[in-house]
């Protein structure tokens, strides 16, 4: 009996500390309905400034306290900053912009602190007076975990009064409620969204300063962290803060008690729980449907065109470029050549579905990784030939697409987006954990390609002719009936419905279209490297196609390409330099705030006239 | 069976605010009935349960002849019912022409060709419908630029697209001049009485409700509170205080 009440306040601790992280990110989409993926940063700044400033004050009783909270209002000030310079500009800008924006601040933050803080973890300073353990029904508590839960039951309460007590929280409640009403009241929004990013990030901070004690900083906390965050968040209903503790509470909880039946049930638990929750009540535990929701990139949908006499010789040129390149570059360019053709390859499947698919997708990676893996196996463990595991590869990650896409049609826009990061979240796990099958962290060797194809300048043409296939594939479905459907389902979901289309079937298959490619993509992908990790479908691996997509604008079919080939070489240059994330982070902020259609869209916007004059075919 | 719609007892609520209220009429082919009642009345709910947008609390909705209760929009839509909406919803990063095409697409069940280009696809049956609404010369504009006047034409094509048997036109000249206004409802009476389509449409101008329509029902917070001919319903002691209520109050509230 004592064992499981022990186990439960192990779990409701780290309720708490999971509800400390998300509650700041639900109070800030409430109100601006703004997706904040800086938000794990903003934390594991908190945690580092903790750290140094408890460090730097004269150690007696008080000082841990008054460091956690400095800490916590630094992070608040920086969020500020943030949202005054930047998010300010971008609220009417669609959302995937802001999410560019957030991404920027994100790769700052990360090489900022380590630059700032070090690359090296750091343990935790302990608690004074709460460094010990106490007996609860014979076994042992630490004391800072019945903190913690005392703590974030505190910050429940004093949000609550807050909201309930101000005339500020009302205006906010009012915000989160009812958006209308909010302006026909007269409030002057601006300073009202500063108020509530400058909350969301101190209590942000104050999260991170708290678990210090338990968990120290490092700097993976804040990638760690957001998908926690985020799931969180959405089980508990995008903006309902009551939700997002009781969702902290469940998902702890499960996991908790999970560890007892299933060992390995730790690391999915989380995404299990919110698979199951959005397949159930679409819009979480709380949370309510948009009244009205926007349909996205609506207005600024380009027309698409086919390609004009011009367009199609600048792609004879490239074509051109490709064939004749071994005759220039040296080994080393073409091994880059050919990451740059897998990952343009694995981002056009990405823009796919996201740019005329109008489905954002946050796991692109299980697809990608999944081709990867796909392959591997076939190989490893059945010796099946590249050739026929290539083809094989991307109906196999195709199926997967099939069975994941059809939980996540049922959602949209951002819950769609968390639901394909849940996916990929388990299909790493599965990759990680079945070390018999996959070989867990020590992935899978020894994939080379067949004999005829070992040669470095065969394999590359083998892969341009993929890829360029691919690419090609993708682009023609777009000027077919079924990608016309697509954009028609993103257009307007109203107007697709009213005229006899069935909007849930063409996206299922849309999202099982960009899955087989993504998958094309890791298999090709696995025969150049040689070997797969679990690493390819990591989140990690799935923001950098976002970035690549972003980078390259997702109004033009040439965007994903450019993106892809400017993602790789800018990692490739800049990753000489030590804070490469820096300079990739200005630049995508620069990019937002000055070409907010992407580096493709941008320079389709100069030329447009050019390519697009009216020749006869 | 000259019944396209037959409703019977159609309730529909949001938390507390009864929508529709225990609503029932018929419509019969050829024929225009219009809609009215005053801001809040319950008429676009009305056209959402029928389209299948909204499920109803109570109550039955026939369409030629199908009982369509638990029919998804796309369903319905294939009973041969064109749809418009109040505000117009049509697909912004497509040309006109281009809209009207998809229509068309889905309507020949090619949605989910992927060989040919929808360039070359019933570009011929698509600009006839352009023609027939009067916006042929746009046909190459993107819909996002276009004129509101503009955009409910395209809509009113792409309700055609299917060759319906049943239109619901939610305001279909919403924000048109009184010339077009009138231009367009004398275009619109042509072609469903030589197809004989039957047509539900709402209206706030009364003109245009009593040249064109052939009956008329009222409805006011939900209800149904009179039918009829043009003549009848003008005569209408009650339709006359609601409609004279309204004004007095939009009079007062300007003030
Ligand atoms: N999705 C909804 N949720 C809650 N209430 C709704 C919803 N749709 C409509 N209502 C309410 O139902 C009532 C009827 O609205 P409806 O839009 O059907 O009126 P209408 O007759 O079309 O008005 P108008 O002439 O302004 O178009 C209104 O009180 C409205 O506030
Ligand atoms: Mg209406």
């Amino acid at each position: 009996m004592g064992f499981y009440v022990a186990q439960f306040l192990t779990g409701w601790a780290d309720a708490s500390g999971l509800f400390m992280v998300a509650v700041g990110l639900t109070l800030i989409f409430g109100v601006m309905r703004i997706v904040n993926f800086a938000h794990g940063s903003f934390y594991m700044v908190g945690a580092y400034t903790a750290y140094y400033l408890i460090a730097w004050l004269p150690s007696d009783g008080v000082s841990f306290w008054i460091g956690v909270l400095l800490a916590a209002l630094i992070v608040g000030i920086i969020g500020v900053i943030v949202e005054m310079l930047l998010l300010r500009r971008l609220y009417h800008a669609p959302e995937l912009f802001l999410l560019m924006g957030t991404f920027g601040i994100i790769l700052i933050i990360q090489d900022l602190s380590r630059w700032l803080f070090g690359a090296e973890d750091l343990l935790g300073p302990r608690c004074p007076g709460l460094d010990g353990s106490v007996w609860i029904m014979g076994s042992l508590m630490p004391q800072y975990d019945l903190a913690l839960i005392v703590a974030a039951l505190l910050i429940l309460g004093a949000i609550w009064m807050v909201l309930n007590r101000t005339r500020w929280g009302v205006l906010v409640r009012a915000a989160t409620e009812d958006r209308e009403m909010l302006s026909a009241l007269g409030v002057n929004q601006g300073r009202l969204f500063t108020g509530v990013f400058f909350l969301g990030s101190f209590l942000t901070g104050l999260g991170g300063a708290l678990q210090l004690p338990k968990g120290g900083a490092d700097l993976l906390m804040d990638l760690n962290v957001i998908a926690s965050a985020f799931v969180v968040v959405v089980v508990g209903g995008m903006g309902s803060i009551p939700g997002a503790y009781l969702a902290a509470l469940i998902i702890s909880e499960l996991t908790a008690f999970g560890i007892l039946v299933l060992p390995q049930s730790t690391l999915v638990m989380m995404f299990l729980v919110m698979a199951v929750v959005l397949v159930i009540r679409p819009y979480g535990l709380f949370g309510k449907a948009e009244l009205a929701p926007h349909e996205p990139a609506g207005e600024s949908g380009a027309v698409l065109k086919p390609a004009s006499v011009r367009l199609k010789w600048l792609g004879a040129a490239l074509v051109l470029g490709i064939i004749l390149a071994p005759l220039f570059a040296g080994d080393f360019q073409l091994v880059l050549l050919i990451e740059i053709a897998i990952l343009a390859l694995a981002s056009m499947s990405l823009y796919f579905m996201m740019g005329p698919g109008g489905m954002v997708s946050f796991g692109h990676a299980a697809f990608f990784g999944g081709g990867a893996y796909a392959a591997a196996l076939m190989v490893y463990h059945l010796q099946t030939p590249m050739e026929l595991a290539l083809l094989l590869t991307p109906l196999a990650v195709g199926l997967l697409a099939l069975i994941i896409g059809w939980f996540c049609v049922r959602l949209s826009g951002v819950y769609l987006a968390m639901l394909t990061l849940a996916f990929a979240q388990i299909c790493w796990s599965i990759v990680f954990q079945w070390e018999e099958f996959t070989g867990g962290d020590d992935g899978i060797l020894s994939i080379w390609p067949s004999d005829w194809a070992e040669s470095r300048i065969v394999f590359y043409y083998l892969t341009m002719v993929l890829c360029t296939g691919g690419i090609l594939a993708m682009r023609h479905l777009l000027f077919t009936p079924f990608g016309y459907t697509m954009r028609a389902c993103r257009d307007s979901a109203l107007r697709s419905a009213s005229i006899g289309i069935y909007q849930k079937r063409h996206q299922w298959f849309a999202f099982a279209v960009a899955g087989a490619f993504a998958g094309l993509a890791g298999g090709i992908y696995v025969f150049s490297k040689g070997s797969v990790f679990p690493d390819e479908m990591a989140i990690s691996r799935s923001f950098d196609f976002l970035l690549m997509v972003l980078l390259g604008g997702v109004e033009t079919l040439s965007g994903p390409i450019a993106g892809a080939a400017a993602f790789t070489w800018l990692h490739d240059q800049i990753s000489r330099f030590e804070f490469w994330q820096l300079v990739l982070g200005c630049i995508f902020i620069i990019l937002v705030v000055a070409f907010p259609q992407g580096i493709a869209g941008f320079f389709s916007s100069k030329t447009e006239r050019y390519f697009s004059e009216p020749t006869d075919e | 069976m000259s019944k396209v719609l037959k409703v019977r007892n159609l309730t529909k609520s949001f938390g507390g605010v009864c929508a529709v209220d225990d609503v029932s009429f018929d419509l019969e082919k050829g024929r225009l009935l219009a809609m009215i009642g005053p801001n809040g009345a319950g008429k676009t709910t009305c056209f959402n349960l029928i389209n299948g947008q909204l499920k109803p609390d109570r109550g039955s909705i026939v369409i030629m002849g199908k009982q369509i209760a638990g029919f998804k929009p796309h369903r319905v839509w294939q009973l041969g019912v064109g749809r418009t909406f109040q505000i117009t919803a049509t697909f912004a990063s497509m040309s006109v022409l281009e809209n009207v095409q998809m229509a068309r697409l889905s309507f020949h069940r090619r949605t989910l060709s992927i060989f040919q280009k929808v360039r070359n696809l019933y570009v011929d049956e698509s600009m006839e419908l352009l023609k027939l609404v009067g916006i042929e010369k746009q046909r190459d504009h993107a819909c996002g630029v276009l004129a509101y006047g503009d955009l409910k034409r395209v809509e009113l094509a792409m309700a055609l697209a299917n060759d319906p048997r049943l239109l619901l036109m939610d305001e279909p000249t919403a924000g048109m001049g009184p010339a077009e206004r009138s231009r367009l409802m004398e275009q619109i009476s042509g072609i469903v009485q030589t197809r004989n389509i039957g047509v539900l449409f709402t209206e706030h101008d009364m003109d245009v409700v009593f040249t064109h329509a052939h009956r008329i029902i009222v409805l006011n917070h939900g209800k149904l509170v009179a039918e009829g001919t043009p003549q009848e319903v003008h005569a209408n002691a009650q339709v006359q205080e609601i409609y004279l209520g309204a004004a007095e109050t939009a009079r007062l509230e300007k003030r």
